[in-house]
């Protein structure tokens, strides 16, 4: 039986995944434009905050909230191809890794390699996040790889 | 990677403004120490001595909702005229407070404690006859041994039968420098 898991105060949540979601907009939408998108997300999570009904995935809700503002940005803007080019990051975790290389992918192809590989998200989440299903998420993800195998090879 | 300054304090400053909070809170420094001072869209729910934040984000939680922010901007009324009652410069509090959380008795000894004047001290006994309920002195003293807006709500006023001061959530003291800070210690 899974035991259900309190919903910690919003400003515990927003300590806990504030960095990491700056970091991930920070990838995902530009430099210029993330610190609109970091505000966005995170009054976005306040207006759902009180439909949560448990505080399991909590992660992977911030990061849902994060990636819908993200494409919501870019949507907004005039159909510019590629998302910008960012500098390396000193430590380089995974998603820091990707960054280069996923650069050019159509946003939800970028956002669904990203999510796998760069923050070992499952499927169900990522399908959360683009706000598809699961096996759209699956596709995104390996059309995002095949496209990056034939610019490599 | 952290999250710039600006953005942070840019992101807390429009979730007040939108009216997304359930609870705002700041610390703030004071001649009795540190204080955690939380207000809800109707007026200051909260002041702690010491304050543990963990225990405090619980406490205001589980009281007034999940969405506890820290945040300047809805306690700059608060603060200052904390600031000024600590300068000697205020002696009653203009600033709402929001007792709704609280049960009925306890609600009812503070708003009756909030008539007792700076400067001044009742008793227990003498604050429970005021509301009608002359034997519940020991009860009387749980509720104000619970306020949770001591300073504003002047809990601090209330003393032993025989003038002593007897005890105080925040410590004996604070109540004292309190007391010394308005004048009515020598009662």
């Amino acid at each position: 039986m899974m035991n259900a898991v309190a919903i910690p105060p919003f400003e515990r949540f927003y300590e806990e995944y504030r960095d990491e979601i700056y970091a991930y907009l920070r990838r995902l939408a530009g430099r210029d434009a993330v610190d609109d998108a970091f505000q966005e997300t995170f009054l976005r999570a306040l207006r759902g905050y009180p439909s949560l009904r448990h505080g399991r995935h909590l992660r992977a809700w911030a990061y849902t909230i994060a990636t819908r503002v993200a494409i919501d940005e870019r949507r907004k803007k005039t159909p510019v191809p590629a998302l910008p080019e960012l500098p390396a990051e000193d430590s380089r975790p995974a998603y820091a890794e990707l960054d280069h290389l996923t650069g050019d992918l159509p946003a939800t192809e970028r956002a669904a390699v990203v999510l796998r590989y760069g923050y070992d998200l499952d499927y169900a989440d990522i399908a959360s996040a683009l706000g598809s299903s699961e096996d759209a998420a699956r596709q995104a993800a390996s059309s995002g790889v095949r496209r990056l195998r034939r610019r490599m090879t | 990677m952290t999250v710039p300054t600006n953005t942070d304090l840019a992101f807390r400053e429009r979730a007040a403004a939108e009216a997304l909070l359930d609870v705002a809170y700041d610390l703030t420094d004071s001649p009795v120490g540190q204080l955690l001072v939380a207000a809800t869209e109707q007026g200051v729910c909260r002041i702690s001595f010491d304050p543990d934040p963990e225990a405090e984000l619980e406490r205001l939680a589980s009281a007034h909702g999940l969405r506890v922010l820290r945040t300047s901007r809805p306690l700059e009324q608060p603060r200052r005229e904390l600031d000024e009652y600590f300068e000697g410069r205020r002696r009653e509090f203009d600033l709402p407070v929001d007792l709704r959380a609280l049960p009925a008795f306890q609600q009812l000894v503070l708003a009756e404690l909030q008539r007792v004047p700076y400067g001044q001290v009742d008793t227990y006994g003498g604050l429970a006859a005021r509301i009608g309920k002359p034997r519940a002195a020991r009860a009387v003293g749980g509720a104000l041994n619970r306020n949770p807006v001591p300073i504003v709500i002047p809990c601090h006023r209330i003393v032993g039968s025989t003038g002593n001061l007897v005890g105080y959530a925040g410590g004996l003291e604070r109540k004292e420098l309190l007391l010394g800070l308005e004048g009515g210690l020598h009662v």
